[in-house]
C-alpha cells in the first residue's frame, strides 16, 4: 500500500472554493445531532474543538493499514507508520513557518509543552533571584509550571496586569521587564477573554532585555495564521484537540539553538543513541525529547487537521469567525442585563458574559436544553476571575463550522434565561 | 422548557430569589463550616447555634448557583427547631435522594431537590450546603470542598 495521497498536500494550499460555512458544518459528524430534541448548537470550541471526518478517517486509516511502531523496524509496516509521523511533522513545520523540523516536537498538548519547557530550560536557565514574567490573563497551564519552576529555583513570578477590558497594560509589562527577566511566557490569544496580545511588540522588549519569550498558542493556533520566524518567539506550543485535531497531540515548536542547548525532558527508548551503565547519549533534535513510543495516531490526525484548516486557509476562517463575532457580541449586547467580559479590541471568537441574577452554570443548564453547549465556571484561570471580582462566567467560543443562526438560538437561550429567573 | 421545570422548580427559584436565613453571624453561633465547590466556584458559609442539641438558628452566605442557593436556603429552614439528629438524618435522607434513587420520604419540601438527580453534573451544586452543614454539626475546622 503507498502513503496516503494527502500526506503529499502543501500545508498551506489556497482556498479551493470560497468559505461555506453550511458546507463546513456537513464535514463533522458530531454536528448532525440533537440534543434534548434540539439541534446541536456547539458553542464550546475553545474547550475543544470537534473533529472533521477526514481527520477521524486518517486516524482509522493509520490503525487499520499502517499500525507498527516508529524509526526503528524494518518492515513495510514501520516504515510507513514512520514516514506517516514524520509526514506530520513536516505538515507541522510549514504550518507554523518554522525553519527545520528540528524544532518541531510532539507533545501531548500545550500543557506539556510549557512543563517540558519549565522543568528543561528553565532548571538549566533560571537560578534564585531571577524573574519570570507571566500576565493576569493566563491560563492555569501557563502560571502552575512557573511557580513550580521559581519554588524550586528561587526564582520570582512577576504579573503583569491587564484593563478592564481585558487589554495588557503594556507600559507596565515593559516596565516589569527587566536585566533579571530570564522568560516572559504568555498566551498569544487569551482562553478566557478573547484578547490576542501584541506579542511582537512584547517579544522586541524581551529580546532587548535578553530575555526568552513564550507564547502559549493553544487559542491562537485555531484562528491565526501562525509564523513563528516573523513572530520571533523562542518557544511557541500549542493542542492539536483545539485546531480540529485529536486529544493527547500537540506541538512544541522552540528555536534550534535553544532545543540543542537543553537538556532531555524524559529519559526512555528513542531519545538516546548510545545506552551504557556509565552513560549515555542523546539523540539529535527532535528525538532527544520525545522518549517512548510517540502518539503516532494523534500526530497523523493532527496532520490531517492542519490539510484541513489550510485547505479553507486561515485567513477565510479568521475572516468567517470575525464576522461572527461581530455579530455575536451586538447580539449579546441587546440580551438586557448581560454584561461581556473581555471586550478587547483586537480578539477571536470567544464570548464571556455574565448574565444579572442567572448564575453562569444555570445559564449553562438552560443552553443545553435548547441544545446550546457553551462552557461555564473560571475556565482554568482563576486569577483571572478574581482579577474581574467574578466566580465565573458563561462562556460561547466560535470554531469555523459556527453560523449566524448558532449565535441566534443563543441569544434566544438567554432570553428564556431570563424569563425562567427574572 | 417543560422538562427544565422538573430541575427549576417554583420552589427552587423561588428560594433563589428569596433565599432563607441568608445572612451572616446569628447570635451567639457556635458551628461554623465553609463549603466550596472550586468547579464552579460556589462558596458557602454556614452558622449554627446550638444548644443542648437542638439547632436554635442558623444562617448562610455565599455565592452561589440557583441549585446550590435553594438548596441552602431550603436547607436552613428545614433544620431549625430540629435536634442535631433530626439534621443528620434529614443530610442522609437528601443526600439518598440526590444520589442513590432515595424515595425521599420524610423529607417535606426538600422533595423538590429530586429533581436535581437527572443533571449529574448539578448534584454538587445540591449537595454542597449539606456537606458544609455535616462538617458545622462536627465542627470540623477544614472547609469543605466538593472536590
Amino acid at each position: 500500500m503507498s502513503r496516503a495521497a494527502d500526506e503529499t498536500l502543501p500545508a498551506r494550499a489556497a482556498p479551493a472554493r470560497p468559505f461555506d460555512p453550511a458546507r463546513v458544518r456537513a464535514d463533522f459528524p458530531t454536528l448532525a445531532q440533537t440534543v434534548h430534541g434540539k439541534p446541536l448548537v456547539y458553542l464550546d470550541s475553545a474547550a475543544t474543538t470537534q473533529k472533521p471526518a477526514v481527520v477521524i478517517d486518517a486516524i482509522a486509516r493509520y490503525y487499520r493499514c499502517d499500525n507498527s511502531n516508529v524509526h526503528r523496524a524494518v518492515h513495510a509496516l514501520g516504515e510507513r507508520a514512520t514516514q506517516s509521523y514524520e509526514g506530520a511533522r513536516a505538515k507541522v513545520r510549514a504550518f507554523v513557518n518554522a525553519a527545520s523540523e528540528r524544532e518541531i516536537v510532539f507533545v501531548r498538548g500545550a500543557t506539556e509543552g510549557i512543563n517540558l519547557v519549565a522543568s528543561t530550560w528553565g532548571r538549566a536557565n533560571v537560578r534564585a533571584g531571577d524573574e519570570i514574567l507571566i500576565t493576569a490573563m493566563e491560563h492555569h497551564s501557563n502560571i502552575v509550571p512557573w511557580q513550580r519552576l521559581c519554588e524550586q529555583t528561587g526564582a520570582r513570578l512577576k504579573v503583569a496586569p491587564i484593563t478592564a477590558a481585558g487589554e495588557l497594560e503594556l507600559e507596565e509589562l515593559e516596565a516589569l521587564i527587566g536585566e533579571r527577566t530570564r522568560l516572559v511566557a504568555l498566551a498569544h490569544c487569551s482562553n478566557a477573554l478573547g484578547t490576542i496580545n501584541p506579542v511582537a511588540r512584547i517579544i522586541e522588549r524581551a529580546h532587548a532585555a535578553g530575555a526568552v519569550v513564550l507564547l502559549d498558542g493553544a487559542q491562537a493556533a485555531p484562528h491565526l495564521a501562525l509564523d513563528v520566524r516573523a513572530l520571533d518567539c523562542d518557544f511557541y506550543v500549542f493542542s492539536g484537540h483545539k485546531l480540529y485535531g485529536p486529544t493527547g497531540i500537540g506541538v512544541l515548536y522552540g528555536k534550534e539553538a535553544l532545543l540543542d542547548a537543553m537538556p532531555p525532558y524524559q529519559g526512555g527508548g528513542d531519545m538516546i543513541r548510545t545506552v551504557t551503565f556509565e552513560r549515555t547519549t542523546y539523540n539529535d533534535l527532535p528525538y532527544k525529547f520525545e522518549a517512548g513510543t510517540p502518539h503516532i495516531a494523534g500526530a497523523v490526525g493532527l496532520g490531517a487537521a492542519i490539510d484541513y484548516v489550510s485547505g479553507l486557509g486561515l485567513e477565510a476562517i479568521a475572516a468567517h469567525e470575525r464576522s461572527l463575532l461581530e455579530y455575536g457580541t451586538a447580539l449579546l449586547r441587546e440580551v438586557p442585563g448581560l454584561t461581556l467580559v473581555g471586550t478587547a479590541r483586537e480578539k477571536a471568537a470567544i464570548l464571556s458574559f455574565t448574565l444579572a441574577s442567572v448564575h453562569p452554570h444555570d445559564i449553562g443548564t438552560v443552553l443545553d436544553h435548547e441544545g446550546v453547549a457553551v462552557r461555564a465556571g473560571h475556565h482554568c484561570a482563576m486569577p483571572l476571575m478574581q482579577r474581574y471580582g467574578l466566580p465565573a462566567t458563561a462562556r460561547a467560543s466560535i470554531g469555523l463550522y459556527n453560523t449566524r443562526e448558532d449565535i441566534e438560538t443563543l441569544a434566544q437561550g438567554l432570553m428564556r434565561a431570563r424569563e425562567l429567573f427574572g | 422548557m417543560q422538562d427544565l421545570r422538573a430541575l427549576y422548580e417554583e420552589v427552587i427559584l423561588d428560594h433563589n430569589r428569596r433565599p432563607r436565613n441568608f445572612r451572616r453571624h446569628p447570635d451567639a453561633a457556635n458551628r461554623q463550616a465553609v463549603g466550596h465547590n472550586p468547579l464552579c466556584g460556589d462558596q458557602l458559609q454556614l452558622e449554627l447555634r446550638v444548644e443542648n442539641g437542638v439547632i436554635q438558628d442558623v444562617a448562610f452566605d455565599g455565592a452561589g448557583c440557583a441549585i446550590s442557593t435553594a438548596s441552602a436556603s431550603l436547607m436552613t429552614e428545614s433544620i431549625k427547631g430540629k435536634t442535631v439528629e433530626e439534621a443528620e438524618r434529614l443530610y442522609r435522607g437528601v443526600h439518598d435522594l440526590l444520589t442513590r434513587d432515595g424515595a425521599g420520604d420524610g423529607l417535606g419540601k426538600l422533595q423538590v431537590l429530586a429533581g436535581v438527580r437527572a443533571y449529574p453534573t448539578r448534584v454538587k451544586c445540591a449537595t454542597l450546603a449539606w456537606h458544609t452543614l455535616e462538617a458545622a454539626l462536627r465542627n470540623a475546622g477544614t472547609p469543605v470542598s466538593t472536590e
